[in-house]
């Protein structure tokens, strides 16, 4: 039987044996008690060819309601945005993404030019001294920034001000499991930052004070007064951002972060049912030596050409071992390269247009939205591309009913256990951005309309 | 290197993509951002064209070896070929396009995607709960160590030792101290395997798990799993696999029947999704049955009204990941395992031990070789006698690399002196192993007749032993505006 | 190798000489020339306790991290912070330049556990 990759000629295997010097196969697998050795094929689908497999998997891609097939308003950490053709044309060369991490920097100037491209990128974005390149998403890189903040400044608690995304404290309790690190959480009635809370909080010296901006209701604070406080009580301040709103709104850098962690799936890669995503993880120079994950150094070769390479090894796993700064090895870095395509095509206007439509649709759909008999904004403050609605219905009935025309207009928050603000099963999480043309948002309004009639 | 960056490129004024026209009222970024809120620091992100961002990416690509180009024999990476059917199921917009929010009647044919890789998985494990959602091969070690560390606290034993031998991969250790607990390590005997006798010693009431890996890092199978097994769980611990090197055992044998009650699998290693740059991965988990419970929330579930996750697990470990892993990864594994079906699987494993065996055979004289014997999907070589001639290990990945393959892995495990460790995979024509044997076998005799072209490699390269002191000594890591072109 | 014959050695590869009560650390020729180009040292605060054989800091070339380990219990009291911008000192002159600790030793009869000049040469010629 003839099996896809595996280039096997016709009697290849009998010369390899006798090249050996093994009388069978069966001779190389001594080592391994024949009790092991599988007896019974295991059952699995397949072989199939191409051709099937395309079926079998189309079949169930069609069945999911993507953003080709319904008007979809879903944000809440993962946000749609235009994807420019040339990303993928470039970030799909073999080059690229047949390759390994760059551990002979010599015969990998490509990927490591392109991720200290990237490293810069983020640092201007952000406004913060350093980046690394990547971590799994935007969770895993909080907890490790709270895991940093633990390990310098020696103390065992967190504090969370303002509303931060349920699975991000999720993720982050997880790994703070094997510290037993204690997290308060911000009971935030108005949906921003608990400010007198974070005060009381601040006296038994956390560790971090960590703030979501926009927070998880896309409402947008200055947090400088925060960051200085918590600096002052010898915690570390650690931001969570969005990469669009950066192109518009102050940077963690501005407003005094220690370390500032993001999602970068939307610097041009599409929602992706969450994942493969893009942990970006920023840092203030004095962190360097404690920073997680690859670096990626500029230096010269022998010959005094420019050359890249990783650097600061020592702090990663495959040297320092039990006492390195984080257990990763494999990184996004594919993301992380789409990312610095995408910035280049967007340039400092195309970030700063796209936040702006961003901001223009949600700020239109909220409007049109909150004039409907019987909806309205929840909270009053500024946001960037989403919001939360107040719905004259539970909210998974309005899905329910905008479902049926081909509308998902936001994520019920009814679905978050312990997320809070009173009658949250009536709350609906919408986000707009410059995918939504202006009759998709009436689309979505007039879908709303009829949801609430019931 | 001659290719400028991509900020040496931009000047004002130039547009890369053009968005579409603001079709609503705008009101004004004055009216919608308070002033204090407004970015005030210029964003300095390039100006380029598109022609521009191509060519720049695409000049810097060809800098790269990658193994659509030549073998890449990284031994514990598995450079195997990367189907290209799955990059293209993957981009299908039911799965890039898909909201991870989607309602989930609205999204059954991602859930059903998932099951099937998960019943996959389970299967070739022989292990039958599975998580999806570790996003690399670390994070299955750390998810797979809290689910030990949660098992043994619900039985009321406080347990925070876990056994690891000295040729283990840094994540293992990494891992353990993340989750809370203490490396014990165990020193390998002289045949480079699991220490019977020490491991007797080293297990106690404390002990949570042992990590091993098997084959192990010199690509042996540690013939005494039973007995290792045995003491382990007699001890009261329990037996994980780090399946970095599971290539050697697909459709062969399965951890669940060896012992092991729980491990991670690499599927950008053995279940061919392409390596990145660095990553993307994913390292699902897979676990006994009486473990299920502590796995990572949400888990799928199946019922006559189709899939749906269940979120309410009070013994789960927690979240790892934002959503349910890398999703794009998982499409790519499925598709793969689809492709080969079991008979394929065992084809893949079959032809990589014979491959490795085959390079074993041809460079066991012209190096040195510590543990004899067959191995299994990889081997490792000392370049010690090189060494007494001046070349190192280092030395001969450099001179590899002017023959346009890529080196193997070296220095590790770290039990070996000069450690070069070769994995060829399964993927690799009969021709492109022999042409690796005679580039290996000349550069031996380099190393006897003319250390020198060795120590000075390489010689065709676009850039050439960086001076990676001065990378760590004088810090840079990023571009900054006034930063001088080229060579200091 | 250098092995200056005035200095006693630890088995780790640290040197110490005694000026009166003042006992001066760094590392060996040998030790550096294992580790390769360093790159970073980290090193305790003036003031810091340190008992013999005890780690006082990390060492670090581009690809290696060591410990390293006090030859004499006492108090740190002066630490070589020209080593932060230029830790080669320790690789171009690791008796002189490249000095890392000064240590007011509590008992200076410690230093007869440690090696002489010989005993380290033949220590390190048996493949340590």
């Amino acid at each position: 039987m003839r099996f896809p990759y595996v280039p096997r000629g016709d009697g290849e295997e009998e010369a390899m044996l006798a090249a050996i010097g093994a009388p069978d196969f069966e001779a190389l697998l001594a080592p391994v008690p024949e009790k092991f050795r599988l007896r019974a094929p295991l059952n699995l689908p397949g072989p199939r060819s191409e051709f099937e497999v395309t079926r079998r998997l189309t079949a169930m891609a069609e069945k999911n309601g993507h953003t080709g097939r319904r008007r979809v308003f879903l944000g809440a950490g993962i946000y749609d945005h235009i994807v420019p053709a040339a990303v993928d044309h470039v970030s799909f060369r073999s080059e690229f993404y047949t390759a390994y991490t760059p551990y002979q920097p010599e015969v990998a100037q490509g990927t490591l030019t392109a991720t200290f491209e990237f490293q810069t990128m983020m640092a201007e974005l952000t406004g913060m001294d350093l980046t690394n390149a990547s971590l799994y998403d935007g969770a895993t890189a909080l907890a490790e920034a709270a895991l940093l903040a633990v390990s310098v400044t020696k103390r065992k608690g967190l504090v969370v001000a303002g509303p931060l995304h349920p699975h991000y404290l999720q993720v982050l309790r997880t790994f703070c499991t094997g510290q037993e690190i204690a997290i308060a959480v911000d009971p935030g009635p108005d949906g921003t930052v608990d400010r007198a809370w974070v005060r009381d909080q601040l006296a038994s010296g956390p560790a971090a004070v960590i703030a979501q901006g926009p927070n998880f209701f896309g409402i947008v604070e200055d947090l400088s007064d925060l960051f200085a406080e918590a600096r002052a009580a010898g915690a570390r301040a650690i931001q969570v951002f969005e990469p669009h709103a950066l192109a518009i709104y102050e940077t963690p850098g501005t407003m005094g972060a220690d370390l500032a962690v993001g999602e970068g799936i939307s610097l041009g890669t599409p929602p992706s049912f969450g994942g493969p995503s893009l942990g970006l993880f920023t840092a203030r120079e004095e962190f360097v030596r404690h920073v997680p994950g690859r670096l990626i150094g500029e230096t010269v070769d022998r010959d005094g050409k420019r050359a890249y390479v990783m650097t600061l090894q020592t702090r990663e796993q495959h040297i320092r071992r039990e006492r390195a700064t984080s257990n990763i090895c494999t990184n996004q870095g594919l993301l992380a390269l789409r990312a610095v395509i995408y910035l280049s095509l967007m340039g400092p206007e195309g970030m700063r247009e796209t936040a702006e439509q961003c901001l223009e649709r949600a700020h239109y759909a909220a409007e049109r939205l909150a004039a409907l008999d019987g909806f309205r904004l929840r909270y009053p403050a500024p946001f960037f591309h989403e919001f939360v609605l107040e719905c004259p219905r539970p909210a998974r009935e309005i899905v329910r009913g905008c479902l049926a025309r081909g509308v998902i207009p936001g994520v019920n928050l009814g679905r978050f256990a312990d997320l809070g603000p009173e009658g949250a099963d009536r709350l609906l999480l919408v986000c707009a951005t410059e995918t939504h043309a202006k009759e998709d948002l009436d689309a979505l309004v007039e879908a709303m309309k009829e949801a609430a009639r019931g | 290197m001659d290719e400028p960056l991509i900020f040496e490129r931009s000047r004002p004024g130039v547009r890369g993509a053009i968005l579409p026209e603001l079709d609503v009222p705008a009101h004004g970024i004055e009216a919608l951002v308070p002033e204090g809120l407004r970015r005030v620091k210029p964003l300095g992100l390039p100006e380029v064209s598109e022609p521009e961002v191509v060519r720049h990416f695409t000049n810097l690509s060809v800098l790269n070896h990658h193994v659509d180009k030549a073998i890449y024999p990284l031994g514990s990476c598995t450079m195997k070929y990367n189907p290209k059917l799955n990059d293209r199921l993957a981009a299908l917009p039911g799965f890039a396009g898909l909201h991870p929010f989607t309602p989930e009647g609205d999204c059954q044919g991602a859930l059903e995607l998932m099951s099937a890789l998960e019943n996959a998985l389970a299967e070739i494990t022989g292990l039958p709960a599975v998580s999806l959602q570790p996003a690399a091969g670390a994070e299955g070690e750390l998810t797979a160590m809290l689910v030990a560390r949660a098992r043994h606290a619900d039985r009321g034993e406080a347990r925070d030792e876990v056994v690891i031998p000295d040729s283990a991969h840094g994540t293992n250790p990494a891992s353990v101290r993340i989750a809370g607990m203490k490396a014990v390590e165990l020193k390998s005997n002289p045949q480079g395997r699991v220490d019977l006798e020490a491991l007797r010693k080293a297990v106690g009431p404390r002990t949570a798990a042992m990590m091993l890996t098997n084959p192990n890092t010199l690509g042996n199978f540690e013939t005494d799993i039973e007995k290792i097994a045995g003491i382990v769980h007699g001890a009261g611990g329990l037996m994980y696999l780090d399946g970095a090197n599971m290539n050697a055992l697909v459709g062969l044998a399965r951890p669940g029947e060896m012992g092991f009650d729980m491990m991670h699998l690499n599927l950008h290693k053995t279940f061919s999704t392409p390596h990145g740059g660095g990553g993307p991965g994913a390292g699902p988990i897979a676990v006994r049955e009486e473990l299920r419970p502590y796995l990572p929330y949400p888990v799928l579930a199946e019922d006559e009204s189709g899939f749906r996750f269940e979120y309410v697990r009070p013994k789960s470990v927690g979240r790892v990941h934002g959503f349910f892993g890398n999703f794009g990864v998982l499409v790519r594994a499925l598709a793969y395992i689809m492709s080969l079906g079991a008979p394929g699987l065992s084809a893949v494993s079959r032809a990589a031990i014979l491959n490795a065996n085959y390079l074993l055979a041809h460079l066991r004289d012209a190096y040195t070789l510590r543990y004899p014997g067959p191995c299994m999907h990889e081997f490792v070589l000392s370049a010690a006698r090189q060494k007494k001639r001046g070349v190192r290990a280092s030395d001969i990945s450099k001179r590899l690399l002017d023959f346009g393959v890529h080196a193997p892995t070296t220095y590790f495990p770290l039990i070996v002196e000069e450690a070069l460790m070769i994995e060829p995979t399964e993927s690799e024509p009969k021709a492109s192993l022999d042409r690796f044997v005679e580039i290996m076998r000349t550069i031996a005799r380099e190393a006897e007749e003319e250390p020198e072209r060795v120590t000075s490699a390489p010689h065709a390269t676009p850039v050439a032993r960086p001076d990676e002191a001065r990378a760590a000594r004088q810090l840079k890591l990023r571009w900054t505006p006034g930063d001088g072109e080229g060579s200091r | 190798m250098e092995t200056p014959k005035d200095l006693k050695y630890t088995e780790d590869h640290e040197w110490v000489r005694l000026d009166g009560k003042t006992a001066v650390v760094g590392i060996t020729d040998y030790a550096q020339g294992e580790l390769g180009d360093i790159v970073f040292v980290e090193l305790p605060g003036t003031g810091t306790e340190v008992e013999q054989g005890g780690v006082f800091g990390t060492i670090e070339a581009v690809k290696t991290v060591s410990d390293l380990m006090s030859p004499v219990s006492g108090k740190v009291v002066e630490v070589n912070g020209s080593l932060n911008d230029s830790p080669e000192h320790i690789n171009k002159s690791p008796y002189g330049d490249g000095w890392m600790l000064k240590i007011e030793v509590t008992d200076p009869g410690e230093l007869d556990k440690l090696m002489d000049a010989d005993a380290y040469t033949a220590h390190v010629g048996e493949g340590h």
